[in-house]
């Protein structure tokens, strides 16, 4: 039971005069993986096939290292954009949303930076 | 967390199947949500047989028919009858719309199956609450706002910036767009909705209206406008043939551009 009225619950905390900057970067994140997946992808199809070594000297190359690199920064940011407004959607209790974003924000970071050290080591001959 | 069930008190069941009426040759079957907050029951499913000669061929003079002639405590909002009051919104034939713009033979099904509009409180049988609807409709101040002192005569305004406003000020806010939007059923409390936004933005485009930027800074919100994930539900509902989704995709932009 509340004796609120509606227009107190519409007004709430007000605006977070914020948002417009996770939108537009999951349009540019989304448009620099139409191009960074497409080259992804002909990596991959260089690569299909080859022994350890070969796909070594193929990633040694400073633009495919790049285009890989480039390919894990823009695809996890856009993921942690896009997980965070599927959190925001449907979890509405403070208690477990903050955790699921802040989880999302810690996952985001490792997995990203597992890559990119993945990549740079099998780039610099690990 | 999102509700992806009906909570236990507001599951349906089968209720009560009226005679049809004597004598009709011409019949179509209704079926109506049935719910009232004083008996204590859960929502039910009443079927009732309308006499189609003995009334138009709108959803809502069947509605009529079925209050006036067989059982009148069904409770419905309805004034205009014409598509311009927007208080028969409702959810016939699995889509929102209004009753009395929506005729019986254009139900895709045989049986005309009639609900109130989803995702909001029900204050009796066809009625939903919608004051919250209202108040975030208030809270987007939908009048013109000026710092430029009122001119002794009407404010200018010329014939291209008039034409901005078309397909925006037709909207009736019969909730019809709103209530379909899967953003505004999880998050409806905070979200403003399509109906709302399209409101915004016609205030927000008004060549005459001088707060253009504390309109904007009033909607840039990560639930206030940017619950809106273009699923387009809107756009399709509008009994009314607006296109909520495209001025919201106008707000956006509007943000963008100030931004970058």
């Amino acid at each position: 039971m509340t004796m609120k009225t509606h227009m107190k619950s519409v007004r709430g905390l007000g605006s977070a005069h914020s948002g417009t900057h996770h939108f537009w970067m999951q349009r540019v994140t989304a448009t620099a993986n139409v191009f960074l997946s497409i080259a992804f992808i002909i990596i991959l199809i260089k690569a299909a096939g080859s022994d350890y070594e070969a796909a070594k000297a193929l990633v040694a190359s400073p633009l495919v290292a790049i285009a890989m690199i480039l390919f894990v920064v823009s695809g996890i940011y856009h993921m942690h954009l896009g997980m965070q407004v599927i959190i925001e959607d449907y979890v509405h209790t403070e208690n477990f949303k903050i955790p699921l974003v802040m989880g999302n924000k810690f996952f985001s970071i490792v997995i990203g930076l597992s890559c990119i050290y993945a990549v740079l080591t099998l780039s610099f001959g690990g | 967390m999102v509700e992806l069930a009906l909570p236990k008190n507001s599951k349906m069941q089968e209720g009560k199947t009226w005679p049809k009426p004597e004598g009709a040759t011409n019949v179509t079957e209704f079926r109506i949500y049935r719910w009232n907050p004083d008996d204590g029951k859960n929502p039910q499913i009443d079927t009732f047989y309308v006499d189609r000669d003995a009334c138009g061929p709108m959803v809502l003079d069947g509605l009529l028919y079925i209050k006036n002639s067989i059982d009148p405590t069904l409770t419905l909002r309805r004034s205009c009858r014409e598509g311009i009051c927007g208080s028969c919104a409702m959810n016939i034939d699995g889509t929102n719309t209004l009753a009395c713009t929506k005729g019986m033979d254009e139900c895709i099904s045989d049986v005309v199956k009639v609900y109130p509009l989803p995702h909001m409180s029900v204050v009796k049988d066809l009625v939903p609450d919608l004051n919250n609807f209202y108040a975030q409709h208030r809270s987007i101040e939908p009048y013109l706002k000026t710092v430029t002192p009122e001119p002794e005569t009407e404010w200018l305004q010329s014939r291209e910036d008039r034409a901005k406003l078309d397909g925006l000020y037709e909207c009736i806010l019969c909730a019809c767009c709103s209530t379909s939007c899967p953003s505004y059923w999880w998050n409806g409390d905070r979200y403003l909705g399509p109906s709302i936004l399209l409101q915004a933005y016609r205030w927000l485009i008004d060549s005459r209206d001088e707060f253009t930027g504390e309109r904007l800074d009033n909607l840039e919100d990560p639930f206030r406008l940017y619950r809106c994930h273009t699923i387009m539900n809107c756009s399709k509902a509008c009994p009314k043939g607006l296109n909520p989704a495209k001025a919201i995709a106008e707000i956006k932009k509007m943000l963008v551009e100030r931004e970058i």
